[in-house]
């Protein structure tokens, strides 16, 4: 079987590899690319620790072939702190304590934050709808809702916060 | 899980992706989202030589309207069909169904036309077409032939579709005034098929009896079948709990489960009954709201 050449934007960066049709998508980011922030759970597409971002939508790299991901943008769970400064989720989850041993967490936060894209506001129900895909067999999920609803009131706050900035700015002259 | 060997093309067109299944007919397998071929894949139980990403050819997803029909195109995914099927003048069963399949990032992948051309015994669009009497269309290098839903699925993984035909649209009759439907499933967890699912529709006459109805079901044998025995108690009578009680063992006895870990044969057949008489309630609920 002969190699396919791969284009992918990962995190903002372009990477490319030879691989085998057969390579799935999550073996590329963690045995070509060495990100292994995604995790390899179930294996059988039940899991969703290894769930990613591939042109904006989450999904499971373990069900997904690397030749089709070629030309995609992707996420991982390493493009989503800025520098030393953890994404409100990543600083959700350790103040609300949202997980244990931490297997589930890359894939439980990249579900999340899909979530929030596509629903900023949403009711706890909506918060464990959206990661019914996502296992987690340490915590219950309680603080795994509290995190994401921490992260959703923050992303909110700094999501109105420049406009209110600009008012401000607005507003001193004529003070 | 790692793959056996394959070939991987990426056709840019239909057409492209005709010749290539009619040069390796028998070889090739498409593939749409993926959610179901690639797990097999790794399995193997499925094997293909060579994969057809639809993924680049254009004009297989998205929704259209004509007076008559709702028309699907293959590489819809079930999350497009979903926020599509929330107005409330649409069969309200799409909504049903596409909003419960797997998961969020199945739904966000995984496309009505491959569900319905892999045809898993327990899927759930499946059991949806025979309900709302779908149409099938699809295309090979000789043309377009239009399949019914109730002479598609065969057997197990096995429908009418020839090796070198794409399906290229599903074609769903538009929802009548005084017609409702519903989509019941019972599964262990979210994510998990099936242990039986029903679809039922139903249209009422003004005098309030039922004019037609269609029930499709899907867990409880081979393939997804039409509940033909229980739309028979069901067509000209009024409906009554007491009715779809009829229908639901009329449904339970044209059913053929294998007991599983989802549960033993009886079970599973006083579900298809449950489950046909839910559908029933809920459908005809719907049409008198849809007055």
């Amino acid at each position: 079987m002969t190699t396919q050449h791969v284009r992918v934007t990962v995190n903002g960066e372009a990477r490319e590899a030879d691989v085998e049709p057969r390579l799935l998508l999550v073996h590329l980011l963690r045995d070509v690319f060495g990100l292994t922030g995604t995790h390899v759970g179930c294996d059988t597409s039940n899991c969703g620790a290894c769930t990613i971002h591939v042109d904006g939508e989450s999904a499971k790299s373990c069900t997904m072939l690397a030749v089709q991901a070629d030309g995609a943008e992707i996420t991982t769970i390493e493009g989503m702190a800025s520098g030393a400064t953890l994404h409100p989720l990543q600083q959700a989850f350790w103040d609300q304590h949202g997980l244990q041993c931490g297997f589930c967490t890359p894939g439980m936060i990249m579900q999340a934050a899909w979530l929030l894209g596509q629903n900023p506001e949403p009711t706890d129900e909506q918060v464990r709808e959206g990661i019914s895909g996502n296992l987690c067999r340490c915590t219950g999920y309680v603080n795994i809702v509290k995190a994401i609803q921490q992260a959703a009131g923050q992303l909110r706050e700094s999501a109105t916060a420049p406009a209110e900035a600009a008012e401000t700015v607005e507003a001193t002259p004529a003070s | 899980m790692i793959p056996g060997q394959f070939d991987y093309v990426r056709p840019p067109d239909l057409a492209a992706a005709l010749k290539i299944l009619k040069e390796r007919e028998g070889e090739a397998k498409i593939l749409s989202g993926g959610y179901s071929l690639i797990p097999m894949i790794k399995l193997r139980l499925a094997q293909p030589e060579l994969l057809v990403d639809l993924r680049d050819v254009e004009g297989l997803d998205g929704i259209r309207e004509t007076d008559d029909e709702i028309i699907i195109g293959a590489r819809t995914t079930h999350r497009r069909i979903h926020e599509h099927a929330g107005d409330g003048n649409r069969w309200p069963l799409l909504a049903d169904v596409a909003g419960g399949i797997g998961d969020p990032q199945v739904r966000n992948w995984g496309t009505i036309g491959g569900s319905v051309a892999h045809a898993d015994p327990a899927s759930d669009w499946p059991a949806v077409l025979l309900g709302v009497k779908a149409t099938i269309v699809c295309r090979s290098s000789t043309g377009e032939r239009t399949i019914g839903a109730r002479e598609f699925f065969l057997d197990t993984f096995t429908t009418a579709l020839e090796p070198a035909e794409v399906l290229t649209e599903i074609r769903i009759p538009r929802r009548p005034s005084g017609a409702g439907g519903a989509y019941t499933k019972l599964e262990r967890r979210i994510g998990d098929f099936a242990t039986v699912g029903v679809a039922a529709t139903v249209r009422l006459t003004p005098d309030g009896s039922i004019g037609s109805s269609g029930i499709g079901i899907t867990g409880v044998a081979e393939t997804p079948f039409a509940a033909t025995d229980a739309e028979q108690v069901l067509d000209g009578q009024r409906p009554s709990d007491d009715l779809f009680r009829q229908a639901g063992a009329a449904a339970a006895a044209m059913s053929r489960p294998v007991g599983d870990l989802r549960g033993p044969v009886e079970y599973k057949r006083a579900m298809t009954a449950e489950m046909t008489l839910r559908s029933l309630r809920k459908a005809v609920e719907r049409a008198l709201a849809h007055a």
